[in-house]
């Protein structure tokens, strides 16, 4: 496998992006290097060829959208929605992320090694998401399926209106959101996380040390008896 | 949208290269604020017993020569001619300034007020702004500015940022006020601040010279912000010998700080920040919602 750098102080935005997504891997290369990201919005979204990008700095919004089958390192921090609507494959963030990390995540893995701010996994629809730090606000609002794993803290309303994704704090959880409640971690979700630990490179946390929070099924699933709160 | 940017100081020596560094941070916010933009640049502190005040004349060129001559003749002040504006001194017991300016000089406005501060904005392009002013030459201990994408009142100079209330503050704000016009009648009703637009922000910088004007520092004067402002806000905020920036719980509103042992800078992406001097080593974080940072003498 090749490996083609891209520098963004000489080449657009629009080039590298069109660039990546029409490759031909009989005869491209299937690892790509972009430098010069200072913080510039939409890097490497859409990809859907199974690739490896390394990102070299601090990108900005919405960098590695809509992600299928790629693999993406970010070496730096990320602005609002990284990997938002993934499909498949592999997005790493190296720093931080701002605000929608994994935002109606269909699949793949995303993790960030530092922290996610407020509204992590926000309506995550399948994706799985490892933060090694702590996660803001609302994080999990109206997650559907998937499993978020935050070693550190998580912040107010956590899973607020939650579907049936799964999250595991080892953490303090500021508040839980409405209709959002811990619930037993058995041999399966101990399982479960050890897995996602394990992908993330993360040996030195114990699954052990995690919590389970999910859906009481309260405020999604029609109870005749609520019928005169609509 | 709009774009917020901030630069404090910390290293006295760099105090010469402020306007240099700071350029480039409100160019990279013109993808944010392309309908205008302005700034407060904080320096040539004048002596106690004067004030400094800052003249412009919005959306022209002008004779600032003959204005000059006047107000020395008139007023004994000292003027500092800048590009396309200027800033004067004059005694703080000096009456009557801004009637005869208004009388003999109706397209001058008085820009702001205080010890050090001087605030230019202009419409355009932030470059044409940075280039109009001369910004890339500006000296001072730290600067504020704003580049606006108009979305609640017209493109007007007058509408732009940053706003000032009172002596020596100033205010940039990302977002939107919904409590605004209960809170300007009362703070001109009942605690004497003036307003000279219909701007929301203005509002949020009127209340906050209110608090200050009560005596409380400016960390307890955004403290109490927490809970009498509603809506969306991001602040940058500039005083005498200081710098603070607020975000609001929710926290819609995007803001990063990076900070090295020379200098703090904000910005609400991170774009503006790439070009500073060792910002690949500095601390960079998003700031908390609801939680007050202050450098300076706050």
């Amino acid at each position: 496998m090749g490996t083609e750098t891209v520098n963004l102080l000489d080449t657009e935005l629009r080039a590298l992006n069109d660039r990546l997504h029409h490759l031909d891997l009989s005869k491209d290369p299937s690892h790509f290097v972009v430098e010069e990201p200072r913080g510039k919005h939409n890097i490497a979204c859409g990809l859907t060829d199974e690739i490896v990008v390394d990102i070299k700095g601090h990108a900005g919004y919405y960098c590695a959208g809509m992600n299928q089958r790629a693999t993406l390192t970010i070496h730096g921090n990320c602005g609002i929605g990284v990997a938002e609507n993934m499909m498949s494959g592999t997005v790493r963030v190296e720093g931080s992320a701002s605000q929608s990390a994994g935002a109606t995540g269909n699949g793949g893995l995303l993790i960030v090694n530092g922290n996610a701010a407020a509204r992590c996994g926000i309506s995550m629809k399948g994706i799985d998401i490892v933060v090694r730090g702590s996660v803001g606000h609302l994080s999990a609002f109206m997650a559907q399926a998937g499993n978020l794993v935050v070693c550190g803290d998580a912040g107010d309303s956590l899973g607020d209106s939650i579907y049936e994704a799964k999250l595991f704090v080892a953490g303090s959880v500021k508040s839980l959101g409405a209709d959002c409640i811990e619930k037993e971690m058995r041999p399966e979700h101990l399982k479960t996380v050890g897995a996602l630990l394990e992908r993330a490179g993360i040996d030195d946390v114990d699954p052990a040390s995690f919590k389970r929070y999910g859906s009481a099924r309260k405020l999604y699933n029609f109870d005749i008896d609520n019928a005169d709160k609509y | 949208m709009c774009g917020i940017v901030g630069l404090y100081l910390k290293n006295k020596d760099l105090e010469s290269q402020l306007g240099e560094l700071f350029a480039p941070m409100l160019i990279g916010m013109s993808d944010r604020g392309p309908d205008s933009a302005g700034l407060a640049v904080y320096h040539d502190t004048v002596d106690q017993g004067q004030t400094k005040l800052t003249l412009q004349c919005l959306g022209k060129d002008f004779d600032w020569a003959e204005i000059g001559s006047a107000l020395e003749a008139r007023f004994q002040a000292k003027v500092n001619y800048r590009s396309n504006y200027i800033s004067i001194s004059i005694a703080k017991d000096r009456n009557g300034i801004k009637a005869w300016l208004l009388e003999n000089y109706p397209a001058v406005n008085v820009m702001s007020e205080g010890q050090s501060i001087e605030i230019v904005k202009e419409v355009g392009r932030p470059e044409s702004v940075v280039d109009r002013f001369d910004v890339r030459s500006m000296e001072g201990t730290h600067i504020i500015g704003h580049t606006r994408m108009a979305t609640e009142s017209a493109v007007t100079t007058a509408g732009s940022h940053p706003f000032t209330t009172g002596q020596d503050f100033c205010l940039v704000h990302n977002g939107s006020l919904s409590n605004h016009n209960r809170l300007r009648k009362h703070l001109s009703q009942h605690c004497g601040i003036t307003f000279e637009t219909e701007n929301d922000s203005e509002v949020a910088a009127g209340y906050l010279t209110y608090q200050l004007q009560q005596g409380k520092t400016l960390h307890e004067a955004l403290t109490s912000a927490l809970d009498d402002l509603d809506g969306f806000y991001t602040f940058a905020i500039g005083t005498e010998n200081g710098f603070a920036v607020l975000r609001d719980p929710v926290a819609c509103k995007p803001a990063i700080l990076a900070e090295t042992g020379d200098w703090v800078a904000m910005a609400s992406e991170y774009t503006s920040l790439a070009d500073l001097p060792g910002i690949k080593d500095a601390k960079l974080w998003e700031p908390e919602p609801a939680t007050v940072y202050t450098w300076g003498d706050v």
